[in-house]
């Protein structure tokens, strides 16, 4: 068995990071789990959220993701993502203000469609915001 | 026959017609690389959520739980058509092969009794079909302002399509657009996206699948669930992947007829250069024919 975990984090513009880690945390849809070498093979979705690498080498630690999915086989881990910033990456401050826009969006909303997407923008926001805490 | 000015004012003017060719030749070859770039590097998330979908699809207990944009509605009635074309024309026969094959496709259709809807990606196509077919029309898109086309762009219509299907719009749809096979060579290709076809067992091997084992994967949530979920993302990947790969077929047939053109004008200049050789020195034999005479006649 191998002691590391090839993880892979693509996005459909391109593969994002490649690397070998120690341990994945990742955000599943029903509960967050890790995943080290010698995983049992899983398929997930994944909400949104931040997804942690332990032992990554020169790669960045903490990704947030606007939800996905995760294939976990044979020491090998891909996460499939939309969207995928490093934490490292993001500024508070500007995501304070977007949070701000969200919310007059989501009270300026006209018809249910709107507030729909807005809560939805919310949302996303919010767990992006919590991320960076 | 045309005088001497005349052939002058359209050597020039074809002159600078090859100029323009050919620039436009060069900056299709610098947005070629790029949209290659782009459609390749596409190519992971595609290839891996296909394979998630094969494996999850692959271990539904029974087709019947599986969502309605897998299975279908259960009838063929009402036909969408995506049909992807570029924003701009001088690109060769890009432009009309998709519609010609889109037109073919109409026809038939038509024949069998079914109704067609259409949805246009792009201007040329939108343009060219709004005239006999304006009432088919139900969606328009233009990526005119889009300089990179993103995943961004893709998700919308992805969105539209699924929206559709879910309201009961249509029963099958069905995507139009040019590969990239190579730079000389663009292929039509119609692609199926609702209801979705998976591909069968034993088709060329996946050589990025993982040797599980034996072992199998466990599912989070349900498989139905899951591919509920998949299934729409697979949708807006396809788009995605059809869009790049037009772009680049776009750019790669503008290219060649570019390349064509400018040949076509260098051959053009070549002519009326003898020709207009021929004419002035005609002129000037008749001249000095002129000038020997009239001192023969002294």
């Amino acid at each position: 068995m191998a002691d590391k975990l090839a993880f892979e984090l693509v996005s459909p513009d391109r593969l994002l990071l490649s690397v070998e880690a120690d341990a994945v945390a990742m955000p599943g849809m029903e509960g967050d789990f890790g995943v080290l070498p010698g995983h049992a093979p899983v398929i997930s979705a994944l909400r949104a959220g931040v997804i942690e690498v332990e032992g990554g080498g020169d790669g960045p630690d903490r990704v947030f993701i606007a939800g996905g999915f995760a294939e976990v086989a044979a020491d090998r881990l891909t996460v499939l993502a939309e969207d995928a910033i490093p934490v490292a990456d993001m500024d508070r401050a500007d995501l304070e203000q977007r949070v701000q826009d969200a919310r007059e969006d989501l009270e300026d909303a006209e018809d249910d469609e709107q507030r729909r997407l807005a809560e939805g923008k919310l949302a996303l926001l919010q767990e992006m915001l919590a991320a960076v805490r | 026959m045309p005088s001497l000015k005349d052939l002058r004012t359209r050597i020039a003017s074809v002159t600078s017609t090859q100029k323009i060719t050919k620039a436009m030749q060069m900056v299709a070859a610098a947005k070629l690389r790029r949209a290659q770039e782009a459609a390749e590097q596409s190519r992971p998330y595609a290839q891996r959520m296909e394979r998630m979908i094969v494996s999850v699809a692959g271990n539904l207990p029974s087709l019947d739980a599986a969502p309605p944009l897998v299975v279908g509605s259960g009838k063929d009635d009402v036909h969408l058509l995506v049909v992807v074309t570029a924003e701009r024309g001088l690109c060769g026969a890009f432009n009309t092969n998709i519609l010609r094959a889109v037109r073919a496709k109409i026809g038939e259709l038509r024949d069998a009794g079914k109704e067609v809807k259409l949805y246009c990606v792009g201007r040329k196509g939108y343009d060219s079909l709004r005239r006999d077919m304006e009432s088919l029309i139900v969606e328009y898109v233009t990526l005119r302002e889009v300089r990179n086309i993103t995943f961004a762009e893709a998700r919308p219509i992805a969105e539209k399509i699924s929206a559709m299907f879910e309201a009961g719009e249509f029963d099958v749809c069905t995507m139009y657009y040019n590969a990239f096979k190579s730079v000389i060579s663009q292929v039509v290709t119609e692609q199926q996206l609702v209801p979705v076809k998976l591909p069968d067992d034993g088709e060329e091997a996946d050589e990025t699948a993982p040797d599980l084992g034996g072992a199998i994967y466990e599912y989070e949530p349900e498989e139905e669930e899951l591919l509920g979920v998949l299934v729409p993302r697979n949708l807006s990947v396809q788009a995605y992947r059809a869009l790049l790969e037009s772009a680049a077929a776009e750019q790669a047939a503008r290219m060649t007829s570019m390349d064509n053109a400018t040949r076509n004008a260098g051959e053009m200049i070549d002519k009326l250069t003898l020709n207009y050789n021929r004419t002035r020195q005609a002129m000037i034999t008749t001249e000095l024919i002129e000038i020997v005479s009239g001192a023969e006649a002294l």
